[in-house]
């Protein structure tokens, strides 16, 4: 049933296409990220904004990707934008909202006691309010991120250009060449896998204090 | 950079309001034209029911709120002509959640008004540990913990440590101890009056547990809700004349007994003791106890130290006093005893009386219930009877047992 002979001859282009796909995810997650951090940042200091924001990034997720692929072409061109537009929209519902989650987590007495020992509110953001937001910002890129790796595979249908592993499944559908289809959703699967775990390893290296080990933890 | 004398503080008719349109309807507000004075190096605590604004005051101390009207000095400076980060650095700060940073380590923790000061890494990691030790937590065990991994007593004498890093002439507690267990809270404010000692801090203290008013303040402003002064002065002052039902009520029915945990036995007027030595000869010794309304010989060795107790009724008419059949001494006080412990002990003795030894165990005098019912019936509790003599540092000071 898979050809595996097809596989030997493809390796170049596989891994061409698996390195697209990293690179169309992390521009859009990157870039996804820095829009959330700034409007969570502004959404936390100003409650009220906070519902209009959420709710525009909820209703932008609600469009089809394949429609709105379609509809930036006319606008922007065909080019990097086209797709990465869409990918970082579809971050942002998810990451603004845990970014805005992750500053509420800072508990009040924590921001009081920052305030009484004269933190500035800048200072106080950095060292204080970022640092305790990491696990919430972090399970949320998890999520965007094995969300935008499925969605950069739809890319594929702007042209051979763009896609990633994409590519692959849609020619494998059109040549019903299901060897092509399962080595591009495959791989597909193991790129969200894999930067999941890396996102695990990396937040842990972030909080250490979260680590809650043998190492001498006191009893309550 | 802040300086470590202790600052008096200052509250000059302050008002706060949350709500200015309540306010104009004549509706209370948080505090009401507050005023008190607290000396430099006393501790100051505010106590009062939930709603009472006691913890508002205090945040007005260090600018976490601003009052409506009226002005905090500190040193005679108003707090809102000062600037607020170096206002802020130059008071200590302990709540009652601690509010430790979780993602720092304990030894971060303490240092964080230093590095924000700029010290040099080695002096805040010196200070830091210094520090640590004096709050009876072992540096170089605790220094690199995260908060989460210690105990709720243990965060909360690190917050104490946090607070005291740069030397603040002033502390800021709000119910410090109110989340701990009553054990550790009571080794907490033994600690903290411990280390009062030596620190000579001016601390104002929020809690709204009397008990722990009354044992930690040299002086105890009771609030009422709405945010009104009604009583200020020492701990002693207030239990002895309560100002109003209210401050009686607050205090509670057992105001007399707290009074007296407050006062010691070197407070009562020295009684001597018709004594004698064994050896002596019985019928002088019998003629001086039968002329004494007290009607017990306290027979010393040669030492003066107390050796029992002789009736009158059963002393021989002639012959020499011997020490053995004497009632034994129980109980036995010096001056700091309490006269609660010292009262709760003669209720329970064979001789309703009690001696006073000094601390060679030589007799110094007698105690007894009537003694302790005569001073509760005649003391004021501490001589402090107006209001403007708590202005003065010093009575403040006298007053403090």
């Amino acid at each position: 049933m898979i050809d595996w002979a097809w596989l030997s001859d493809h390796v170049p282009a596989l891994l061409y296409r698996t390195g697209q796909h990293l690179y169309l995810a992390a521009v859009a997650i990157a870039v996804g990220l820095a829009i959330s951090l700034a409007l969570g940042v502004v959404a936390a200091r100003r409650r009220r904004l906070y519902p209009p924001f959420s709710l525009v990034a909820g209703l932008v997720y609600t469009i089809p990707s394949l429609a709105l692929f379609a509809a930036l072409v006319p606008i922007v061109g065909l080019n990097m934008l086209t797709a990465e537009v869409p990918l970082v929209l579809y971050t942002l519902v998810i990451l603004f909202r845990n970014v805005v989650a992750g500053f509420d987590a800072v508990p009040p007495d924590v921001q009081e006691a920052a305030d009484a020992m004269s933190y500035t509110s800048t200072s106080r953001l950095v060292r204080v309010e970022l640092p305790l937001a990491v696990p919430l910002i972090m399970a949320g890129l998890r999520v965007a991120t094995v969300s935008t790796i499925g969605l950069v595979t739809i890319t594929a249908t702007l042209g051979d250009a763009f896609g990633g592993l994409g590519y692959f499944i849609f020619e494998g559908a059109r040549r019903s060449f299901p060897t092509e289809i399962y080595a591009g959703a495959i791989l597909t699967i193991l790129l969200a896998l894999g930067l999941d775990r890396l996102f695990v390893h990396l937040q842990g290296r972030l909080t250490p204090w979260e680590r809650r080990g043998s190492d001498g933890a006191s009893p309550a | 950079m802040p300086d470590n004398r202790a600052a008096t503080i200052e509250f000059d008719h302050v008002t706060k309001h949350y709500d200015r349109s309540l306010e104009a309807q004549g509706s209370p507000g948080a505090v009401d034209d507050l005023s008190l004075t607290v000396p430099a190096g006393s501790i100051c605590v505010l106590v009062g029911p939930s709603g009472c604004g006691k913890t508002t005051s205090l945040k007005m101390v260090n600018r976490l709120i601003e009052p409506t009207r009226g002005r905090i000095l500190v040193d005679g400076v108003d707090v809102a002509t000062r600037d607020l980060v170096d206002l802020r650095r130059s008071i200590g700060y302990v709540i009652q959640q601690v509010g430790l940073f979780p993602h720092q380590t304990i030894g971060e923790n303490v240092a964080t008004v230093p590095r924000l000061l700029g010290w040099p890494a080695a002096r805040r990691r010196e200070r830091a540990e210094e520090l640590l030790a004096l709050v009876g937590l072992d540096p170089g065990a605790y220094r690199d913990r995260y908060p989460a991994q210690l105990s709720g007593g243990e965060r909360q004498r690190v917050g104490v440590a946090r607070a005291l890093a740069a030397d603040p002439p002033i502390l800021l507690m709000d119910e410090p101890f109110g989340a701990v267990d009553p054990i550790v809270r009571e080794r907490l404010q033994n600690e903290l009056l411990r280390l009062q000692e030596t620190l000579a801090k001016t601390i104002l203290f929020v809690t709204h547990d009397i008990d722990e008013a009354i044992k930690m303040g040299d002086l105890v402003a009771v609030m009422a809700t709405g945010g009104r002064l009604l009583q200020y002065g020492p701990p002693a002052g207030i239990l002895a004349r309560p100002a109003s039902d209210f401050v009686a009520q607050f205090v509670g029915t057992d105001r007399g007994l707290k009074r007296m945990s407050l006062a010691r036995v070197g407070e009562l007027p020295i009684r001597p003791a018709i004594t004698a030595r064994p050896g002596d000869a019985a019928a002088p010794a019998r003629a001086r106890i039968l002329a004494d309304p007290f009607p017990y010989l306290l027979l010393v060795d040669e030492r003066d130290r107390p050796l029992g107790w002789l009736d009158q009724h059963t002393l021989p008419a002639e012959g020499t006093l011997s020490a053995g059949a004497v009632i034994p001494v129980s109980p036995q006080f010096d001056r700091r005893t309490t006269l609660k412990d010292a009262l709760s002990m003669l209720l329970d003795a064979d001789v309703q009386a009690g001696v006073l030894v000094d601390r060679d165990g030589r007799l110094r005098g007698i105690v007894t219930v009537g003694m302790v019912a005569d001073w509760f019936r005649s003391d004021s509790g501490g001589d402090l009877p107006a209001a403007s003599a708590i202005l003065d540092p010093s009575a403040a000071a006298a007053a403090r047992v």
